[in-house]
């Protein structure tokens, strides 16, 4: 009795911040621990079952690989990093442009914008070695591809982002004499850039499934390079540790996106 | 020392005794081969509170589209204050205020509240700058204290009001609101139709307030203007003489719903 009076009165309200910092831990720590129990599980298969490591190696081989090639794997990492960015940054600006050029008039969008569909519809893996036969083996043609898969969303996304904007915003402008450079500036591109975060998440990633289809096609350096090497060898555990570069890699991307999404996009 | 401010209070807003606002001649609208609005005949006072009924798809909206320059007179004339639409619009003689407050949403209540004097500045607009500060506007509506807020942040009651200290940054002389309260509980646009009361009151300024709702008409409006539809025509306007300033117990008294009623039976006739 005299030990429960000396408990404080519980306060409501940090049991309910605990709560949610549970509710949050619990939300990181099932998907980690399923992820966790999965490459168990591998380990365990590939060595009970003894599955020759050309075919499947175990997750402790691929770890080890990772780290005693690390070396190799950074100096394929940033070739492709640096494809992979400088295609984000192309394709998407060419798309924003295109995209206020379609806004802006209706004749450049009727002019343009089946051209835009057709590109799209060829297939990336189709237009890749096209591509590295125009702009030769070097850094060019990655990057071009990687572009070329980020274009079509953003452009996309950015028109309906520019039209967006409501009609009653629009007649507040009229109200206000506005010009057509301020409509642009104060209304339709704030208003866009929700559309245009949704679609530049998806180019984080694509872009980097570009730079790494333009190394299959012809390169020596690069992930896409080294997974293509690592098969030709039966080098499994250095061909897993290369894919699970490449999908850090994407990671990496898409958080860089987000984060600016979340810092600039705060309605 | 003498700030800006200072000179613009010296000027009265009000216009002198009997002058026009806004006027209607004949003035019809027309969407393709549907009328919208049918020859209006409609003059109205500087400094009065007018309230404008009908039932709906009757031109109400379109009426006040028209005299701010939204969409073109098919015939007839339309003038504000004495200007062409146009020219009353390019001088920011009246301000607009939205059912859906229509306010950029990545804008702080202070921002948008600061839009209009950002338009056409940089092109060098000569922008009427109000004798309120956006600061005083927000806490003359009741939202100071709420500045920085963003508007999915506030309740739509406060949102209509950012969007009310909007459009008087400008100081216009003729505000135009079209249901302004209409998507709000009774509560609060009880409380802010006393609001509004006040800030007509001490700004002077010419109100046109379209709504769907009887009672509020009568309790804001000096007038009441009545369309009617099909097509859209003037039916009457009705002057409600009720004692200044009006304050809520108003509602219970007799005359008020005697007002009440006979607008609604003349609306049952439209
Ligand atoms: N832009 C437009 N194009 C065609 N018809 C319209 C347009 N705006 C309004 N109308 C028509 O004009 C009539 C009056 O509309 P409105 O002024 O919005 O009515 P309300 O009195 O309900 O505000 C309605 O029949 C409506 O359908
Ligand atoms: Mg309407």
């Amino acid at each position: 009795m005299a030990i429960a009076e000396n408990i404080p009165a519980p306060d409501p309200e940090a049991e309910a911040r605990a709560e949610a910092r549970r509710r949050k831990l619990m939300a990181g720590a099932v998907p980690l621990a399923t992820a966790a129990g999965l490459i168990a599980l591998w380990q365990v298969g590939v060595k009970a079952f003894g599955v020759p490591t050309y075919i499947a190696p175990a997750p402790s081989d691929v770890a080890a690989t990772l780290i005693d090639k690390f070396p190799l794997l950074m100096q394929n990492f940033w070739p492709t990093l640096f494809e992979s960015i400088a295609g984000f940054a192309v394709g998407n600006i060419a798309a924003i442009l295109i995209a206020i050029a379609f806004v802006h008039s209706r004749n450049v969008e009727r002019a343009f914008f089946p051209i835009a569909v057709f590109i799209n519809t060829i297939p990336i893996l189709a237009i890749a070695p096209i591509l590295v036969l125009i702009f030769g083996p070097g850094l060019t043609a990655k990057v071009v591809i990687a572009a070329l898969i980020c274009f079509f969303p953003t452009l996309v996304n950015m028109v309906r982002g520019l039209q967006s904007i409501s009609p009653q915003a629009l007649e507040l402008a009229r109200i206000l004499s506005a010009s057509k450079s301020e409509v642009f500036w104060k209304m339709r591109l704030p208003s866009s850039l929700p559309f245009l975060f949704s679609a530049l998440k998806i180019s984080a990633t694509t872009s980097v499934i570009g730079a790494i289809v333009g190394e299959w096609v012809g390169a020596d350096k690069g992930l896409g390079a080294l997974i293509i090497d690592a098969t030709f060898n039966f080098n499994s555990p250095l061909l897993y540790a290369t894919v699970f570069m490449s999908s850090g890699l994407s990671v990496l991307m898409f958080a860089l996106v987000s984060l600016a999404e979340r810092r600039i996009v705060r309605w | 020392m003498m700030a800006a401010n200072d000179i613009a209070a010296g000027d009265p807003v009000t216009a002198p005794q009997g002058a026009l606002a806004a006027s209607l001649k004949g003035a019809s609208v027309r969407f393709g081969a549907f009328t919208a609005i049918d020859r209006l005949d409609l003059d109205i006072e500087a400094g009065s509170f007018y309230t404008i009924l009908g039932p709906s798809g009757c031109g109400k909206s379109t009426m006040l589209r028209l005299v701010s320059d939204l969409i073109p007179a098919a015939s007839g004339e339309v003038s504000v204050l004495g200007k062409t639409t146009e020219a009353a619009r390019l001088a920011r003689e009246f301000a607009f205020v939205f059912q859906d407050a229509a306010l950029l949403p990545w804008r702080s209540a202070l921002k948008n509240v600061e839009l209009p004097l950002e338009i056409g500045r940089k092109r060098g607009v000569d922008i009427p700058i109000g004798r309120r500060s956006p600061r005083e506007l927000l806490e003359l509506v009741g939202l100071k204290g709420r500045e920085e807020a963003l508007p999915h942040e506030l309740s739509g009651g406060m949102r209509q009001r950012v969007a009310i200290a909007r459009a008087l940054v400008c100081q216009p002389k003729l505000l135009l609101m079209d249901e302004p309260f209409g998507a709000l509980d009774e509560m609060t646009r009880d409380r802010l139709n006393l609001q509004l009361l006040d800030i007509w009151r001490e700004t002077g300024t010419t109100i046109l307030f379209v709504t769907h709702s009887i009672s509020e008409a009568v309790f804001l409006g000096q007038k009441v203007v009545m369309l009617q539809a099909n097509p859209g025509r003037l039916r009457e306007v009705v002057g409600i003489d009720l004692p200044e300033p009006r304050t809520t117990k108003l509602r219970d008294t007799q005359q008020f719903t005697h007002y009440c009623g006979y607008l609604r039976d003349l609306l049952e006739t439209c």
